[in-house]
């Protein structure tokens, strides 16, 4: 057996509990500012956790920079703060070095799609089984107000006085271009199914990649009020369930349709259309998947909430384990004397 | 006719030809014959960043030089006694490396109008009287190539392809070296394309027989075997020796091993080599990127296996933001730049020494690692089993300098018993009891290593300042002087773990010269021809550059001057006089081509006149 494994082993164990919320809590002062919509995601998060039946020694939390990267400190399980944007690869380096580990991101839109997005893409492509959790307040917080790659095209801010000129990157987007294998969005201010999200995230096996919309009520207040908002949300969102038909609207009363490769939003109210012309969502669509996360592009439609995309794929981190295996069971365990001494040799006596 | 054999006692061979013709295959070949045959031996592939430079070209050229004898060999050698050129490029590259009186074995195909044209000949040097000094043999190397394989109905383009294995079967004749491992290889190598097995080996014998029969060679000659000591021997390259000496350190230390990288000139064997190695439970991790190559190195160092990660100079350069997290994280980590030429992409595939100080200082703020430097290719193998020693037991990043230089070069390797091999204790801490993260060892100064999935220590680290020993995020001044002293600390108390350092030579005297890394074999021998001279010369070799054994400051102070090799504009010179406040005199090289033992030993000569 491995030292690892051993030490593992030996170690004095702790009585098991059932967890609750409050366990996962740190002794750490939360810094973020008050009304901050990050104070949501933790308590979710916290929420989830103690469902998922993992001992909390098993568990680490990896983040890069930016305000959502001080994540790590307020949760009680292994936490690791990472440099900006390497979350990913921090994380990918742990996971595949102890796949017995439950390993979680959390990143924001500058550090993970900004300076970190080469790592994010082929984190998404290798199917490393690691949770991502991206709080996307489409604006650079810690830094004090600057446009991030999400913001609006055109965005005032103070690094763009005469309005951002980048044209901003679609998150969902990247992640299915990135061959994510399990790609959503919740809100902060959706506590349920932010929940709801967070935990078909854990299980789902592979990297496990969550858009979270969240306000940054110091820098840009309000960026998604209108999908948060009482008044205005029903009509702005569009929750996706699989299997089900895509209706929203206050009184349920629209719905989804596809003319061509292109969805719009018809009337359930006007007889023209029912129930069976609308899509019906389904999770392991993929051609679907892409026209689904396009729509937050199209301002005339609702923006899709819940899971965009969720197949099976091989896992990076099995495949190491795999090969391992195999090599073992062929070769036998690596014997260094054999190593040192394959191929020519020769002796001098 | 039975021709004459004569005794040497050493013996430098160039090939040299296209990128395309083989040469590195040829020389490697060349090599494990002459090592099987207990030669003590030193190589030198010398070729073009371009994978396939345009054919016949001057910058197209490829060399691999190899220097054998019946004595001790340091070096590839200065000069060759023989050049091997397969086109007029390799012989005008190459000639003035060539000593007076030396062999050329040219292949006459291969200098036809074309290629004289581009080499920039105006006419035939093998018929011009120009190489008078040199005995010229130019051989039909291609034409009795393809001759040799007529039957076998290959294209001439594949039929020419194998024209290297017929110099090097004559080489082989010449030499007196027997062809079989070479014939075993062809077999092992192209086991899927059998013609190519039959063609290969064809034309090896055909170029042994070529030497035995005809009447152009008179002689043939006998290097016998070096007085080594005993042992079983293989060869090796300086990357395979790093790679073997990290997957030794996880045997020893029962740790796995963990390699991020993302491929890089001149260190991707080891990326290679590891990669080969599953069953020692070695994961390779080829990363998007050179700093995703240290950050996973670094996420699995947190996870409790070895984490290492290889590079170049470029790549150093690029992962310097992670070492600093590292340095602050206090994890184990194992970083090899295997130098090249510099700045930038440089001279991708020539060697220098011009990292040190990258290494030494290169990271934002205060942000020490110990930096050891190999010396030979088979030295990687320890040092790179040391870099993980330390790391592990100091709970440090530790950088391993090699170079281009010692990473291709092979030579021969006393293998070590595996049961030699020291001890590396990983210090895993368990006990919840009292525990905090920045705790320390008291003589070491080591944190614990307490890594995920132990109940009961869940706790947080990060890049940001720690609280001393709570860990806890402080930006509290004092608190941040004092972290930044301990970390300090902890890396000089790496010198009271070091061997006290050895000087080659008297310890007192008019000159010492203090080397490090991959020059060693070019001093060694400079500093041994000086003093069979009678020279008041010694030689002191730096393994550790950072930080210095606590014997250098003392071992200055015993000779009138001081002599510093280096293939960059002086920085170990700079490390040296800063911290000895001693005058030091510099020999700086910095042609992407490793020192000459004649260039030290000149600079010697002058210093002691
Ligand atoms: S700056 Fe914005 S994102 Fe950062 S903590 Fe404050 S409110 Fe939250």
């Amino acid at each position: 057996m491995k030292l690892v494994d051993k030490i593992l082993k030996d170690a004095p164990a702790i009585p098991t509990k059932k967890y609750i919320a409050k366990d996962f809590q740190s002794d750490q002062d939360v810094r973020w500012c008050p009304g901050c919509g990050d104070y949501s995601i933790l308590a979710q998060v916290q929420r989830v956790l103690p469902e998922l039946n993992i001992p909390k020694h098993n568990l680490v939390f990896v983040s890069g920079i930016g305000c959502s990267s001080r994540f790590p400190y307020y949760l009680d399980t292994y936490g690791f703060h990472g440099i900006h944007g390497r979350a990913a690869a921090i994380a990918s380096g742990l996971k595949v070095a102890r796949p017995d580990l439950s390993v979680w991101v959390a990143t924001g839109d500058g550090d993970g799609l900004s300076i970190g997005g080469n790592h994010f893409i082929h984190i998404c492509r290798r199917n490393i089984n690691v949770k991502i959790l991206l709080f996307n307040n489409q604006i650079y917080g810690l830094t004090k107000g600057q446009y991030s790659p999400t913001s609006e095209f055109g965005k005032i801010t103070k690094s763009s006085p005469y309005g951002a000129p980048d044209h901003p990157f679609n998150p969902l987007l990247v992640a299915l271009g990135a061959e994510a294998s399990f790609v959503a969005r919740s809100l902060d201010r959706d506590p349920k199914h932010l929940q709801t999200i967070i935990k078909r995230a854990a299980e789902h096996q592979g990297t496990s990649f969550v858009e979270i919309y969240q306000n940054c009520n110091v820098f840009n207040d309000g960026a998604f009020s209108t999908l948060t908002e009482k008044e205005t949300k029903d009509d702005n969102i569009v929750y996706l369930e699989h299997n089900k038909p895509m209706i929203f609207g206050k009184e349920k009363d629209k719905g989804i349709k596809l003319e061509g490769f292109t969805p719009t939003v018809v009337s359930l109210k006007d007889g023209k259309y029912s129930v069976s012309d609308l899509i019906i969502h389904n999770e392991k669509d993929t051609m679907l998947s892409f026209i689904l996360a396009r729509m937050s592009n199209i301002p005339e439609l609702p923006q899709p909430i819940g899971i965009i995309y969720a197949v099976a794929r091989p896992l990076y981190d099995d495949v190491v384990t795999e090969q391992i295996d195999k090599a073992i069971a062929k070769q036998g365990i690596g014997d260094l004397e054999k190593l040192l001494k394959h191929g020519e040799t020769w002796t001098i006596k | 006719m039975t021709k004459e054999l004569k005794k040497l006692d050493e013996v430098t061979i160039r090939f040299a030809g296209d990128s395309g013709d083989g040469m590195q295959l040829t020389g490697s070949q060349f090599t494990s014959t002459t090592a099987l045959l207990g030669n003590d031996l030193s190589t030198l592939p010398d070729y073009p960043a371009e994978i396939r430079a345009p054919a016949g070209t001057l910058f197209g050229v490829s060399g691999f030089q190899i220097h054998f004898g019946k004595k001790e060999i340091s070096t590839p050698g200065d000069t060759c006694d023989v050049l091997v050129a397969m086109n007029p490029a390799a012989l005008k590259v190459n000639l003035h490396s060539l000593i007076d009186g030396g062999v050329i074995v040219a292949n006459r195909d291969g200098f036809n109008d074309k290629n004289l044209k581009l080499a920039g000949y105006e006419k035939n040097p093998l018929d011009d009287g120009s190489l008078e000094k040199y005995q010229v043999h130019a051989v039909d190397i291609t034409k009795l190539t393809t001759n040799a394989v007529l039957d076998l109905g290959l294209s001439t383009k594949i039929a020419e392809r194998s024209k290297n294995f017929f110099a090097l079967g004559m080489m082989y004749w010449m030499y007196t070296r027997p062809v079989e491992s070479t014939v075993r290889w062809i077999q092992e190598k192209f086991s899927k394309t059998p013609e190519l097995v039959e063609a290969n080996i064809r034309v090896l014998k055909a170029g042994y027989a070529f030497g035995e029969t005809t009447e152009i060679f008179h002689a043939h000659y006998e290097v016998e075997a070096a007085a080594l000591k005993p042992g079983t021997y293989r060869s090796v390259t300086g990357n395979e020796a790093v790679a073997w000496g990290l997957i030794a350190a996880s045997v020893k230390s029962e740790l796995d091993l963990f390699l991020g990288s993302y491929p890089i000139t001149p260190a991707s064997e080891i990326l290679h080599e590891l990669a080969k190695h599953k069953n020692f439970r070695v994961k390779t991790f080829q990363a998007e990127d050179e700093i995703a190559g240290i950050s996973s190195a670094i996420g699995a160092s947190y996870g409790g296996a070895i984490g290492v990660t290889t590079t170049s100079g470029p790549g150093m350069a690029l992962k310097t933001e992670a070492m600093g997290l590292a340095v602050m994280l206090e994890l184990p980590l194992v970083i090899v730049d295997v130098q090249r030429g510099g700045p930038s992409t440089g001279l991708p595939t020539k060697t220098e020494q011009a990292d040190l100080l990258q290494a030494v200082h290169g990271r934002n703020s205060e942000a020490p690692i110990p930096v050891l430097a190999a010396c030979t290719p088979a030295g990687c193998f320890d040092a790179a089993f040391e870099a993980v020693k330390l790391a592990i037991e100091h709970m440090t990043p530790v950088i391993l300098l090699t170079d281009g230089y010692i990473a291709n070069g092979a030579e021969p390797w006393l293998i070590p018993p595996v049961k030699s091999l020291p001890d590396i204790s990983a210090k895993f801490r368990t006990d919840p009891n009292g525990f905090f993260p920045y705790m320390r060892d008291e003589k070491t100064l080591a944190r614990p290593w307490a890594i995920p999935g132990t109940p009961g220590l869940e706790h947080r680290i990060g890049g940001l300042e720690k609280e001393n020993i709570t860990g806890n995020v402080s930006y509290d001044a004092e608190n941040h002087e004092l972290m930044v002293k301990i970390r300090q600390e902890k890396v000089d108390r790496i010198a009271n773990y070091l061997p006290l350092a050895k000087v080659d030579g008297d310890e007192k005297g008019d000159l010492l010269v203090v080397g490090w890394g991959g020059t060693y074999g070019a001093i060694k021998t400079a500093v041994e021809e000086k003093r069979r001279q009678g020279k008041s010369v010694s030689h002191l070799h730096l393994k550790y550059v950072y930080p210095f054994q606590k014997n250098i400051g003392d071992i200055l102070k015993n000779y009138k001057k001081i002599l510093v090799p280096e293939l960059n504009l002086g920085q170990l010179a700079l490390l040296l006089q800063a911290k000895y406040l001693i005058p030091v005199i510099k020999l700086n090289k910095v042609q992407g081509l490793p020192f000459r033992a004649i260039e030290i030993e000149q600079k010697i000569d002058e210093i002691l006149k």
